[in-house]
């Protein structure tokens, strides 16, 4: 059977970071695929940018759950695609986050999926957005930010690429 | 370059069930993914998906749910509890025929720190009682994971049921 769900790279801080950035992005997959499992110095709203672009581009839809209320929101011509929105991220208890980017090297406008998802045993969130970088380019970057707060040691990001033949 | 997701087990079921377990997971991989297919014969319209770890029934565990029904969406929680919501199926007074569908993602399901874990279940059933859920949760065990079980709250799951572990390598 074909190989069709390939790492492409992954990242474990060694020191904390404020963003961590997957380059050099081959063109050879369909569809993209980022999971990080981390915390964060202070409590942070986190961030998915594309090729280092940091004009408004950008923009979500959310959903999102508190553990005693439910909302949706969201943000146009932003600067980057909201991981979570809610800030549940900690200094101690790691979160989850995801993004599927789908035909990211294609030419046309890209459109991804956001996950991210933190229980503090009594605290934390679900967050799930539809995201849209209304670029043309291949995507040949993604860089995941922690907001005003930095990712701390020990964060693991792994970027997978995903084919469908 | 390698396939890095790969089935480790499954278990379509022939007979209804209680549970449905997987152990022996192997160490090997990185991350873990769980896909279901799943009803319950409880007497009622949905039940309750649970998962536990290394058979631990202690409170470690909690749970942040996000739940739209059609018209409004809730969010609930758990703190300290004993096993983990993870989502519903369809049961016996649902649409005839009518299975849910999950998948839970196991990030470092091998570390010796508290390990977050994702869900999301849905079952449309062409009627009023069905839902999507997602799921944020945390067990505190600090032992890798090497057996998970799935349970609903109530009654058995049925026949035709399918389970799907896979692991996935970062590298």
């Amino acid at each position: 059977m074909a190989s069709t769900y390939e790492p492409i790279a992954t990242t474990t801080l060694g020191s904390a970071a404020s963003s961590i950035t997957f380059s050099s992005i081959p063109a050879t997959y369909t569809d993209l695929r980022v999971v990080l499992v981390g915390t964060t110095t202070a409590t942070a709203n986190c961030w998915l940018t594309f090729n280092s672009d940091g004009a408004t581009n950008y923009s979500d839809t959310l959903i999102y759950g508190t553990g005693a209320s439910a909302g949706s929101n969201g943000h146009s011509s932003a600067t980057k695609i909201v991981l979570n929105g809610s800030g549940n991220t900690n200094t101690s208890t790691p979160t989850f986050y995801s993004a599927d980017i789908f035909s990211y090297a294609g030419s046309t406008y890209k459109t991804c999926l956001t996950i991210g998802n933190g229980d503090l045993n009594g605290s934390g969130d679900v967050n799930c957005a539809v995201g849209l970088w209304r670029s043309t380019s291949a995507i040949t970057s993604v860089i995941l930010t922690a907001g005003s707060s930095t990712w701390k040691t020990g964060t693991t990001a792994t970027l997978y690429g995903i084919k469908s033949a | 370059m390698a396939n890095t997701y790969t089935l480790i087990s499954s278990n379509t079921l022939s007979s209804s069930a209680a549970s449905v377990t997987f152990s022996s997971i192997p160490s090997t991989y990185t991350d873990l993914v769980l896909r279901i297919s799943s009803r319950s014969s409880a007497g009622a319209v949905q039940r309750i998906m649970n998962i536990e770890f290394n058979a631990d029934t202690t409170t470690k565990y909690s749970d942040t749910l996000l739940t739209g029904d059609g018209s409004t969406a809730t969010s609930t929680r758990e703190s300290a509890v004993t096993i983990a919501l993870i989502g519903y199926m369809p049961a016996s007074t649902a649409t005839a025929n009518t299975f849910g569908n999950a998948e839970i993602y196991i990030p470092s399901y091998n570390s010796t720190s508290s390990k977050p874990f994702s869900s999301a279940t849905v079952s449309e059933t062409n009627a009023t009682a069905a839902y999507i859920r997602n799921a944020a949760a945390l067990y505190t065990g600090t032992s890798g994971i090497s057996s998970l079980r799935i349970t609903p709250s109530s009654g058995t799951m049925d026949i035709g049921s399918s389970f799907y572990l896979y692991g996935i390598k970062n590298s």
